[in-house]
């Protein structure tokens, strides 16, 4: 039986496909910014967040007033949830693609500690994840969210590699570096954190599609539903 | 045959508080309590017509279990049996055994009118007796051979108060209880209902006619009711199962379909078909 309910349903995953789209366009422009030590996208970045920060509003608002006036039960109870939760995570996301773009400010004018090498990777890998969860999500798609989740160690690996050389092979070799490498380290903390909240989206819509919690549970990632 | 096993939160916690990962197996879901009620393998015959299928279900002491489906389901036909209400309809014919602290009551050696003592029933319609507020709530024990006027007045506000409706009737217990709203004539329905002291009480949808205060006020009552007593509840309401049971078990023409804690059955049902009706997609 078609619902009126359904397709409200679906303009909050389309509110919450837009999100993402936003959130990941601030990520990239940000970390084009930093690889360009280039200001005016960095401050473009961040002129874009007010547009983030006002469709999570909305979409927090538009989640509310569907429990209000539906009280959804089941799958529609957990796909608003999940919603909600997104929604945040989505705008944390804007935020570090906020922090990102302050990092390329900080280095503008200043020349190139080095060729940036892992951290335009770990960048890609972190929009890759956010998208990846995104796409889980609008296709109820528990094991691309898996794969989303999986692909945390790799994030990590990278963000330490970024720190070891920063600090290894210039901050001790010459304290005089440390003005420069200290905005990549916490640009690749940033990019580190972001693959977090790519990874958190995707544990919530595994919880969507098969309500099996994986949050702090890395045992019931593995397990699938019973046929 | 769906046989299942008793299932409930864990005690004390909120409805649904302990339920995780539902879509898998019911880790967690199972406590090791013994049923106050036991219905194993029933199956339940108007004439020909076979309105429940080899239900096997618990009913966990001292908690609220919600009986949800369809119309014509068979969930009032099935509580009716508990307190042997369907007897008395002609031509009807019971299957399978129910038991009640582990003894049969489906046969003769168990007397129906000492079995409705201790199974309460509330009914969807408030049907108070043509008589003052005192005397309903008075009916049973006199009948059951209580003279003494002070217990009886003992009794009385006892189970006005437990009933929630002693500050609304005390000083009119002497009027008809017809001139009672719909809702404070459920609650004195309820209170008459407590007043022989049952262990079980059944309702079959008790809100189906009042307004939604009076609604709150007999949801209220039964999560007060259930520190003592075991309580079915029929009902159409899926907000009011959730809101007020412990336990939910989805009925479709006939079949248990699934059984299990209320919060997980509305959060993560295992069975498409209890999905499909608690979120309207029945159809």
């Amino acid at each position: 039986m078609q619902r009126h309910f359904d397709e409200e349903l679906q303009d909050l995953k389309g509110a919450v496909m837009r999100m993402a789209s936003l959130a990941r366009q601030a990520l990239m422009k940000a970390v084009e910014a930093l690889k360009g030590r280039d200001p005016a996208a960095a401050r473009e970045v961040m002129g874009s967040d007010a547009e983030l920060d006002a469709l999570e509003l909305e979409i927090d608002e538009r989640c509310l007033d569907l429990i209000a006036r539906h009280q959804p039960m089941a799958r529609d109870l957990r796909f608003i949830t999940t919603a909600i939760r997104l929604n945040a995570e989505l705008e944390r996301i804007g935020d570090l693609a906020v922090d990102v773009a302050q990092r390329a400010l900080d280095l503008s004018g200043k020349p190139l500690l080095k060729p940036l090498v892992d951290i335009p990777r770990l960048a890609e890998l972190a929009a890759r994840m956010t998208g990846e969860a995104t796409e889980a999500f609008v296709n109820g798609d528990a094991e691309l969210a898996r794969k989303v989740v999986l692909s945390d160690p790799e994030a990590d690996g990278l963000k330490r590699a970024v720190e070891k050389e920063l600090v290894e092979d210039y901050m001790m070799k010459d304290g005089s570096t440390a003005d420069r490498a200290v905005p990549l380290l916490l640009a690749a903390r940033h990019l580190e954190r972001v693959a977090d909240h790519a990874v958190s989206m995707a544990e919530d819509i595994i919880y969507m599609v098969e309500a099996r919690v994986v949050r702090h549970r890395p045992g019931e990632l593995g397990k699938r539903p019973e046929k | 045959m769906l046989s299942v096993t008793l299932e409930n939160p864990a005690a004390g916690a909120p409805s649904g508080a302990v339920i995780l990962n539902a879509g898998g197996t019911a880790e967690g879901d199972a406590v090791g309590v013994e049923p106050k009620i036991s219905a194993r393998g029933v199956n339940f015959y108007y004439g020909s017509k076979r309105a429940l299928r080899d239900i096997s279900l618990d009913f966990a002491p001292r908690m609220v279990t919600a009986i949800i489906g369809p119309s014509g389901c068979g969930k009032s036909t099935f509580i009716r049996l508990i307190n042997r209400m369907n007897e008395l309809v002609p031509g009807t014919r019971l299957e399978g055994e129910i038991l009640l602290d582990g003894l049969d009551i489906t046969g003769p050696a168990c007397d129906a009118a000492e079995l409705r003592k201790r199974v309460g029933m509330v009914f969807q319609k408030p049907n108070p007796f043509p008589k003052t507020i005192f005397e309903n709530v008075a009916y049973g024990l006199e009948v059951g051979g209580l003279r003494d006027r002070l217990a009886l007045e003992e009794r009385v506000e006892l189970s006005l108060r437990k009933a929630a409706l002693w500050d609304e009737v005390k000083d009119r217990l002497r009027e008809s209880a017809l001139g009672l709203s719909g809702g404070q004539q459920q609650r004195l329905c309820i209170a008459r209902c407590l007043a022989v002291e049952p262990e079980v009480i059944l309702f079959d949808e008790p809100c189906a006619s009042l307004d939604p205060i009076s609604t709150a006020k007999i949801e209220e009552l039964i999560l007060e009711l259930k520190r003592q007593y075991t309580i079915a509840i029929v009902t159409h309401n899926m907000q009011q199962a959730a809101r007020v049971s412990d336990r939910t078990a989805f009925f479709l023409m006939g079949e248990l379909i699934e059984v299990g804690p209320t919060g997980r059955i509305f959060k993560a049902p295992r069975d498409k078909r209890t999905e499909d009706y608690i979120t309207g997609r029945f159809g």
